[in-house]
């Protein structure tokens, strides 16, 4: 967690210690500190990607991280579409990644379902 | 419900001295933001004046707190704003926590980047100059290892500069690719000319090379055609005005970005791809003023382009033609956080003599609207050559409101 922190700053004041707050990412525990938004404590790990596009399955991290762009929406327990960027770590907190979803409807796949049945099977077979 | 005197939106620098002046007056205010601390985009900046003294926004943000909270103002985080409704010559500001009923409301929204689209920027460690900001300076947290940022402008230089102090490394400052979008930002010419119409406010090596050719055209398309190939640094890091970034390549993440020469007017040079090796890559694409929620409570808009787009039609004392709807700071116009400061001090004391109609009030208008014009003059850091031109375009349009 403190391998990415800039600790020492030749203006600003060096970062203080502050207290350290545990929480889950996609099921793995990782710390941060008080003060550090879900964004900022998962790139303080080394982790960029923050959701899969709901379409193709492309990696997201953040782009503006004040709030503004929505790419670096996550599920925070359980409430979804929550922006990592401005949404503040809190003990025990479980984070899941946007994921890819299914698209059983789309023209482009080999495979269009003709009946419900058809549907729901397609479907299952995705997740 | 219990009724505020005045709902601000946005504790930025405008908002937070806005909240203070109506404080002085003792009026009942409620200031919200959807940021975790109170500052606004103050929070992050560090610029060193021509003074040698260092702009710490920090700890500007922290004075303007610490006397907002001496003033016992109300002051949320955390709660973002999505509407605000007209009832009863009143409003109802809609939030993601429950609605507050104001009699008057500022929206001090402040601005939002320019996207500026190239292919490749969706990949995570692709960001705005102002994402790299915030976590650089507020978050402390490196964003890379060694980065590119795409876009010559103020912010750029600004910023790059702050990147460099935290240790991070960059390769170069380059231009977009020419797209439908990135447009004029991508142009050798315009972004020269951009640059040297602004060059003697700004202490910056980058502002000052642009000066030396403020006054001609001629002399600029010269350094445009002439513009050396490997750049010109600063702070040991080279500005190109001849070099474009194409593309941002990688699978899961940024891994590196061809860059391309071009000629004086922006097509590229073929053959001269070349692959870049960086971990992260800074959009930065200029401020526009985030303005929606003036929008949809019903305030008329004029684009002007000095101000930074389409601006919500205000007067000098920062009222709307939307009586009880007040704008201050960037959502007026892309200016510095000084100006953005007094700015709010104008809106909170407009406020202050719409409730209470005291003659000492518009006295103390008139003093503060000075206060706004005698900051824009000594800006160093000005975001557009013609803002006063702008700001007169502005204030027009609203007269013409006002009589129309």
């Amino acid at each position: 967690m403190k391998r990415n922190r800039i600790i020492e700053h030749p203006i600003l004041d060096q970062l203080e210690e502050r207290k350290t707050v545990t929480f889950q990412f996609d099921g793995k525990t990782l710390t941060g500190y008080e003060r550090d938004t879900i964004a900022s404590a998962l790139l303080a790990n080394g982790i960029r990607t923050l959701r899969r596009h709901e379409h193709s399955g492309a990696p997201r991290g953040i782009y503006c991280n004040i709030g503004h762009c929505f790419e670096c929406r996550v599920t925070v327990n359980g409430t979804p579409n929550v922006r990592a960027c401005i949404t503040p770590i809190e003990e025990n907190m479980i984070v899941e990644s946007g994921k890819q979803l299914p698209s059983p409807l789309n023209p482009n796949n080999e495979h269009v379902p003709k009946t419900y049945r058809e549907y729901m099977e397609m479907k299952d077979g995705e997740n | 419900m219990q009724k505020h005197d005045a709902v601000i939106i946005g504790a930025g620098p405008a908002g937070l001295n806005a909240a203070i002046a109506l404080r002085k007056h003792d009026l009942n205010v409620l200031v919200i933001d959807e940021f975790p601390h109170l500052g606004g985009r103050l929070l992050g900046q560090l610029h060193e004046e021509p003074n040698g003294e260092w702009w710490n926004g920090i700890k500007e943000a922290e004075k303007l707190v610490n006397e907002a909270k001496a003033l016992n103002t109300e002051m949320l985080t955390n709660v973002s704003v999505h509407h605000i409704q007209r009832k009863d010559g009143a409003f109802v500001v809609h939030t993601n926590r429950k609605n507050y009923e104001a009699k008057n409301v500022l929206i001090a929204t402040g601005a939002a980047e320019t996207a500026n689209p190239i292919p490749g920027w969706t990949l995570p460690g692709v960001m705005t100059i102002g994402a790299a900001q915030v976590m650089t300076n507020v978050h402390r947290v490196r964003v890379g290892e060694k980065g590119i940022v795409i876009g010559v402008n103020v912010l750029a230089a600004a910023i790059a500069r702050e990147l460099l102090l935290a240790g991070i490394r960059l390769h170069s400052l380059a231009l977009p690719i020419n797209n439908a979008v990135t447009d004029e930002q991508s142009h050798p010419k315009m972004v020269m000319e951009r640059l040297s119409r602004i060059a003697h406010l700004a202490p910056s090596p980058l502002l000052r090379f642009g000066g030396k050719f403020a006054k001609y055209k001629w002399a600029q398309n010269i350094a445009v055609s002439f513009y050396p190939k490997k750049g010109i640094n600063m702070w040991d890091v080279p500005i190109h005005l001849r070099k474009a970034v194409k593309e941002i390549n990688g699978t899961e993440q940024v891994e590196s970005v061809t860059m391309v020469d071009i000629t004086k007017d922006g097509e590229i040079i073929p053959g001269t791809e070349e692959e870049i090796p960086v971990d992260f890559v800074c959009i930065a694409g200029g401020l526009y003023p985030l303005a929606e929620l003036a929008a949809v409570v019903g305030v008329p808009f004029k684009y002007v382009e000095p101000l930074g787009g389409h601006v919500p039609v205000h007067n000098e004392k920062m009222e709307t033609p939307v009586e009880g709807v007040y704008v201050a700071g960037n959502i007026t116009g892309i200016e510095s956080a000084k100006v953005a400061r007094a700015q709010g001090k104008v809106a909170g004391l407009s406020i202050a003599f719409r409730m209470k109609k005291d003659a000492a009030i518009q006295k103390e208008i008139e003093k503060a609207m000075d206060e706004v014009k005698t900051t824009r003059d000594n800006a160093t850091i000005q975001f557009h050559p013609e803002i006063a031109r702008g700001r007169d375009d502005i204030h027009a349009q609203f007269n013409k409101y006002l009589n129309g």
